[in-house]
């Protein structure tokens, strides 16, 4: 018994200072109740800074839609340039949210409750940037219903045996089950918000969006088992989502794209990337509104672990490529990644290697986990270092195809670099007005993990003489 | 002006060990129709108000397995008989390739069904309830923690049920009503 206590005392908490139930409510409602303090004031800078990104995407998109495909840098060899890479890098984004709220639930994680809110807004914005560039990148974009199985007048159906069309259904699946996954999971943060309004306007609007919720057992009791199969459900759709992903790769001939190591490879990638934008985004939303105390450097070193870890296996998929590649003796495969590392696109090579492989290992150390600075830095490299991942895998395998007479250098136009600057723009306005408009962490669940919230708590401290209020 | 019923009596406590004793004591009395609310799920409640594990999972599991018959007919009717297409002369109903979106679609069905479930039970889309007219009810959201017996309930008087609840100790007890 007193080991117990011991242990009890030195447990690092997950949330520091020791707030009481009324004051989570209070500091992250007050956020979405009022354009003072705590918002911060570049609040509004940012989002027209967003807003005109996404303008710039508006206009290279209709500019792409009266022209067609031919404004950007895709040509034969390279029919598949950075609209496809994009695309990757974004669902990939997407990834570690939906890992953070459903995989950690699993594993019953309790530190994820303060992060898992604004990273499943991230998913959310981020499959939607992804969403833009398929539905684009297929040139006659009226058409694109056709990857739907809708009967028509023409008595076509799409073709289920390719891999294209496989992700039509995990991509919209995915982000069909995120959204209703995060409105779920904010349905008694609304109900708080309803309860606390002040204008007529603003009750209206939250008493529609909060369903009726009241609290009780006998709604929590229900509420808690859908929740707990979302998180079941989502945590294989996850992995799947960017296993399909990896098919459009891996079931092409393609060397260099014909491995059966993609799926693992790109899921690992994908939650990479995922948890240094989250890393990325928390470092900044924590300072910026206040709430260190709940999102903890505790926190921030527990995303770092996970980044070296992920990063470890990315690094290992690199190489065991390479060990594939001598291994099959096949001709063809030897000679693509030769050309990665030491061919035309060796610098993008060595880009990718050095920030997803050699940076990370930074975060052996418990002096680069604690420190903003380099954490900051870290976890913007890793990102370009992925980005780097899809432009090698994707532009490389291409530009040396199996006829040499074809070959080519691919270089990418204004409109590549403008649309995804412009879906930046449309990934950071939606994550502005998220954190103005919505409780930018999942306040039951926060006070759910808070000592006090275990009922025999009380016991505890009334045994030992203590007493909280 | 319209006649007010009596609808539930609140009775509010400090914190949640409070509220799970309050509830074990509740239905130990024979008390069926109540509820204990609170801001966030409380560890144990289930077993101390006497409840019956909930059937979100069997609705899911439902919807799971048909939205599978969906897939699985829909892929192969269109590859198989609707639109048959020669390619790299594979069969048309390759099951092998349809097995991803069988996969998409129950994930979703499972998904889809489990909401729809716990929206069901716990009857989310009805945006009134009598307990709203209380604006004290209103703090079980923030930081309050309430045991209500409703006036429906077979064994419920006012004043004994109102002894009972005080016998629990609470910081307020309320009767909230409801408008006929």
């Amino acid at each position: 018994m007193s080991d117990i206590q011991i242990n009890k005392s030195i447990e690092t908490p997950l949330i520091e200072n020791n707030p009481t139930f009324g004051s989570v409510t209070e500091k992250i409602t007050s956020i979405t109740e009022t354009w003072r303090v705590p918002n911060p004031p570049v609040w509004i800078l940012f989002l027209l800074g967003s807003l005109s990104c996404v303008a710039l995407l508006v206009g290279s998109v209709g500019f792409l839609f009266w022209k067609g495909i031919g404004i950007w840098g895709v040509q034969v060899p390279n029919a598949w340039g950075w609209a496809i890479i994009n695309f990757v890098f974004w669902v990939g984004i997407g990834h570690a949210g939906t890992l953070i709220s459903a995989i950690l639930f699993l594993f019953r994680q309790k530190w994820r409750t303060s992060i898992n809110r604004a990273a499943e807004a991230m998913t959310i914005f981020a499959v939607m940037c992804a969403l833009v560039f398929p539905t684009i990148h297929v040139g006659r974009v009226w058409a694109i219903y056709w990857t739907l199985p809708l009967p028509n007048q023409m008595g076509m159906w799409p073709n289920f045996r390719s891999p294209l069309l496989w992700d039509v259904f995990a991509v919209s699946t995915y982000f069909t089950v995120s959204l209703l996954f995060w409105y779920v999971g904010l349905i008694p943060d609304i109900a708080t918000m309803r309860d606390r309004a002040t204008s007529k306007t603003k009750r209206i609007i939250t008493g529609i969006l909060a369903l009726g919720w009241r609290g009780g057992n006998r709604q929590w009791q229900h509420y808690e088992k859908a929740y707990l199969i979302l998180a079941g459900v989502a945590t294989p759709l996850v992995l799947s989502v960017h296993s399909v992903v990896s098919f459009d790769f891996a079931v092409s001939q393609l060397p260099g794209w014909h491995t059966t190591i993609f799926p693992p490879y790109f899921v690992a990638g994908a939650i990479f990337s995922g948890f240094a934008m989250v890393l990325t985004l928390m470092i900044v939303v924590r300072k910026a509104y206040g709430i260190e105390h709940i999102i903890t450097k505790g926190h921030l070193d527990k995303i770092c672990k996970i980044i070296l870890a992920t990063g470890l296996m990315v690094g290992y998929a690199y190489t065991i490529e390479y060990f594939m590649a001598w291994y099959s003796g096949n001709p063809y495969e030897s000679f693509i990644f030769k050309a990665r590392a030491g061919g035309q696109y060796a610098w993008a090579y060595w880009i990718m290697f050095s920030c997803n492989v050699f940076v990370p290992q930074l975060f052996w150390f418990k002096k680069m986990r604690s420190s903003i600075p380099v954490m900051f830095v870290v976890s913007i490299l890793v990102n370009v270092g992925m980005w780097f991942e899809r432009f090698v895998i994707v532009v490389s395998s291409l530009a040396q195809d199996f006829l040499p007479s074809s070959w080519d250098y691919f270089r990418p136009t204004f409109w590549d670099i403008s649309t995804f600057i412009g879906t930046f723009g449309l990934f950071f306005t939606m994550f502005l007005l998220f954190l103005k408009f919505v409780p930018m962490v999942a306040i039951s669940e926060v006070k759910g993990v808070l000592p006090q919230a275990d009922p025999h708590h009380q016991d505890y401290h009334n045994q030992t003489g203590e007493h909280h209020g | 002006m319209a006649e007010v019923k009596d609808y539930a009596l609140m009775a509010y406590f400090e914190n949640p060990n409070e509220l799970i004793q309050a509830a074990n004591k509740a239905r130990d009395a024979g008390y069926r129709r109540f509820d204990a609310f609170s801001p966030f799920p409380i560890h144990g409640m289930d077993d101390a108000m006497g409840l019956a594990p909930s059937k979100v999972g069997v609705i899911s599991a439902i919807g799971s397995f048909c939205m599978f018959l969906v897939a699985v007919a829909l892929q192969w009717w269109t590859s198989a008989v609707a639109y048959p297409l020669v390619l790299s002369g594979k069969t048309f109903f390759s099951y092998q390739a349809f097995v991803p979106i069988m996969f998409e679609l129950s994930i979703l069905g499972a998904a889809l069904c489990a909401i729809l479930g716990m929206f069901h039970f716990n009857k989310l889309g009805f945006l009134y309830h009598p307990l709203f007219n209380s604006k004290k009810f209103g703090s079980v959201n923030d930081n309050g923690f309430a045991l209500g017996i409703d006036t429906a309930d077979p064994l419920f008087d006012v004043e004994k049920t109102k002894q009972f609840l005080e016998s629990l100790k609470p910081i307020e007890i309320e009767m909230i009503g409801e408008q006929v």
